[in-house]
């Protein structure tokens, strides 16, 4: 049967820093048989300087991000929960009395995280690792920001899945901040590296690119060996699109 | 952030310590127990709902409560003052003292004497002052400062106020709990006898019938407020309520959020001086309400910060105040809800940089039994230290620049290229060990992915594109 027409917007991070992460992306969401379009033009949505109250800043960047995607029809898909929350909730705070605020709306109303997007679906894509054992890392702001806590765990039922402790806790990365005050970030993210370890897995699992790269870096560091992957890339193979 | 003040460099020195580690302990074993018996109480939600609305209705009624409670503390004859700022507050505590020929206070806890500097103030001028609070005393026996704002020593363990007593009491060494807690009580029991004045802070005032109440789990609050001659109570402009009824809803958040308790062990209640039949109580109540910055934030966008309780859940969930403790904060009220209240009352300078030690993870705002938007106003707060032209030129130039790239999707393609390829002589496998310039702080914990050679886009339009 086929799913809907859909709008992948990557993210600033997985379009440069992790592409197969969007790869893979794609395949679960062409799993889920959506038609699969790639809106051209995207780039960030703003939230680096919107985080650091930098807003005229911000709003450039949401501008564009908001006419190339009010250009497009259908949902737009995101594999990221921090910049799904940007648009959805931060966009209408930026735009809120200007000539702007209907679009901000509009787009808004048609923007969805990937993992929500994906258990919404009639035919949600089932897990592609057999032999790994998972820790799932819930990031804040789909967390809390979008209240998704509950569709990941969805996604994983497949998985050989174990307990993270404080896997609800912040991972200390918070944009900027990683690298404005890194030493403080870096004892949030040792915390949560010790709790990964602890956990028995072999696959650390989240939903936000950023969150993840920020765990992996930390995880080189410390030399340990496991494995970190996007939760797209347990759902599509990055290289069969 | 630019220079090496406040919180970041505090932060940077505190990191990994003993100090750090009794904070990560201490707050967290504060954070079970209020999920434990929040975890047993069904209707926590309607209540924090109710808690909410009642504070929110007091701040926007802060002028008639005032006066009212004022009216009824004057009625039952008490005495109430009313100071613009620290200064002035300070004055009018001396002046009581002077006047009353108080030599000896003792003091339960009181944050906001901690904010005037009071003890400091009352000692210069020959005032013995003794903190009653077992926390506060120890602060004090050590020279130290709060390092939580209701658990001011969750930065020692009991093994450190072990030696602290062995050194400064000449006793020999225990960390037993309630046996250092009996020495304590010992040492405390004749000051409360001797003690001229008691000073206490105030949890909340009820404008409807004038009276302050005063929650301790100690008993220290009852003897402070009711043992000596006189009694002042030292209260934020901000912290009252109408009517009994609301008072009784967020006693019951209050302790439930700050120390998973039902109810705290004591809840004083004075309303007014003692009275011809009555077996105990102080000659004088003063009431003195401080202001010191709050009608400012009062009439910003900031002002919802005025209705918290001072549970202190958001310093014990938040994963930087943690990793740090409350002394990193520079100030007596620290965490998320210190990051908004120390730039409102002190100014953005030095204090801007107090909004940016946040992940923005929203667990304070999850956690706050008044439901304050923190990360909305630590949000805020940032845009203004932007627009005030606080933040370093680097990242200023460096998102401008960033934005021109990022609103072209031209100049956006050739960026990702370049990216990819001045990072080659630097990376490994695909990482990067060390970022020069102002990115160094990523790499001196973590390694960074390099950009990749075939962004994302650059895929797409090879493989998909039309």
């Amino acid at each position: 049967m086929q799913g809907p027409h859909v709008q992948l917007f990557v993210t600033c991070l997985v379009d440069a820093l992790a592409p197969q992460v969007g790869r893979s992306t794609l395949a679960a969401l062409e799993t889920a048989g959506c038609d699969v379009a790639f809106p051209e033009g995207q780039t960030c949505c703003g939230q680096p300087a919107f985080n650091v109250g930098l807003n005229d800043r911000a709003r450039e960047m949401a501008e564009h991000t908001l006419d190339v995607l009010d250009a497009t029809e259908g949902p737009v898909v995101l594999p990221s929960g921090s910049c799904t929350e940007m648009i959805v909730h931060h966009y209408k705070e930026l735009f809120d009395g200007t000539d702007r605020e209907e679009q901000a709306d509009r787009v808004a109303g048609r923007t969805r995280e990937l993992s929500q997007f994906l258990t919404d679906q009639d035919n949600p894509p089932t897990m592609k690792c057999d032999d790994c054992t998972v820790a799932y890392h819930y990031s804040c702001h789909g967390l809390r920001g979008l209240g998704l806590d509950v569709s990941a765990d969805a996604l994983l039922e497949g998985a050989d899945r174990v307990k993270l402790e404080g896997d609800r806790e912040c991972c200390g990365f918070g944009g900027l901040f990683a690298v404005e005050m890194p030493a403080v970030s870096a004892a949030i993210m040792d915390t949560k590296l010790d709790q990964v370890l602890a956990s028995g897995a072999d696959t650390l699992v989240g939903s936000d690119v950023s969150c993840l790269m920020h765990l992996e870096g930390g995880l080189r560091r410390r030399g340990a060996k496991i494995e970190v992957k996007h939760i797209a890339e347990l759902l599509g193979d990055s290289d069969s699109v | 952030m630019s220079e090496p003040v406040t919180f970041l460099s505090r932060a940077e020195a505190l990191v990994g310590t003993h100090e750090a580690n009794a904070i990560e302990n201490g707050a967290r074993t504060l954070l079970e127990k209020r999920d434990r018996v929040v975890a047993d109480f069904p209707i926590m939600e309607e209540l924090r709902d109710r808690a909410r609305a009642i504070r929110l209705h007091a701040l926007n009624n802060l002028d008639r409560l005032l006066a009212h409670f004022t009216d009824r503390v004057e009625e039952q004859g008490g005495v109430v003052h009313f100071a613009a700022d620290a200064e002035e507050a300070r004055s009018i505590v001396a002046a009581i003292l002077e006047e009353t020929s108080s030599k000896l206070v003792v003091k339960s806890k009181s944050m906001v004497s901690e904010e005037i500097d009071l003890n400091e103030h009352l000692e210069s001028r020959g005032v013995e002052v003794v903190e009653t609070d077992l926390g506060e005393y120890i602060v004090q026996l050590a020279g130290d400062t709060p390092s939580h704002i209701i658990a001011p020593v969750l930065h020692m363990t009991r093994q450190d106020v072990g030696a602290l007593f062995q050194d400064k009491l000449g006793i020999g060494y225990t960390d037993d709990p309630t046996e250092l807690n009996q020495i304590a009580r010992d040492h405390l029991r004749e000051q409360f006898l001797r003690a001229d004045a008691g000073i206490s802070g105030v949890n909340l005032a009820i404008a409807e019938s004038g009276s302050v109440v005063v929650v301790t789990n100690e008993g220290n609050g009852r003897l402070t407020t009711t043992a000596p001659r006189v009694h002042i109570a030292l209260m934020g402009m901000e912290r009252i309520v109408s009517r009994w009824e609301d008072a009784a809803v967020v006693l019951e958040v209050l302790a439930k959020s700050a120390t998973g308790q039902r109810l705290s062990v004591y809840t004083n209640v004075i309303t007014g001086p003692r009275r011809e039949d009555d077996n105990d109580g102080p000659e004088q109540v003063h009431v003195v309400i401080i202001d010191n910055g709050r009608s400012d934030i009062l009439s910003g966008e900031t002002a919802e910060i005025l209705a918290c309780i001072r549970c202190g859940a958001c310093l014990n969930i938040c994963p930087v105040f943690r990793s740090v403790g409350g002394h990193a904060y520079g100030t007596v009220y620290s965490g998320p809800v210190g990051s908004v209240v120390t730039p409102g009352l002190l100014g953005m300078e030095p204090w801007w940089e107090l909004p940016y030690a946040s992940t923005l993870c929203g667990a304070c705002e999850e956690v706050c039994p008044i439901r304050i938007q923190i990360p909305s106003m630590l949000l805020h707060l940032r845009q203004r230290a932007a627009s005030e032209g606080k933040l370093p030129g680097w990242l200023e130039k460096g998102m401008a620049r960033y934005s021109r790239t990022a609103t072209s999707p031209e100049k956006w393609r050739r960026a990702k290229k370049w990216a990819s390829r001045l990072t080659a002589p630097i990376s490994s496998r695909g990482w990067i060990r060390r970022i020069p310039g102002p990115g160094r702080g990523w790499t001196d914990y973590r390694d960074f992915p390099r950009p990749a050679k075939e962004s994302f886009a650059e895929w797409w339009r090879l493989h998909r594109g039309s």
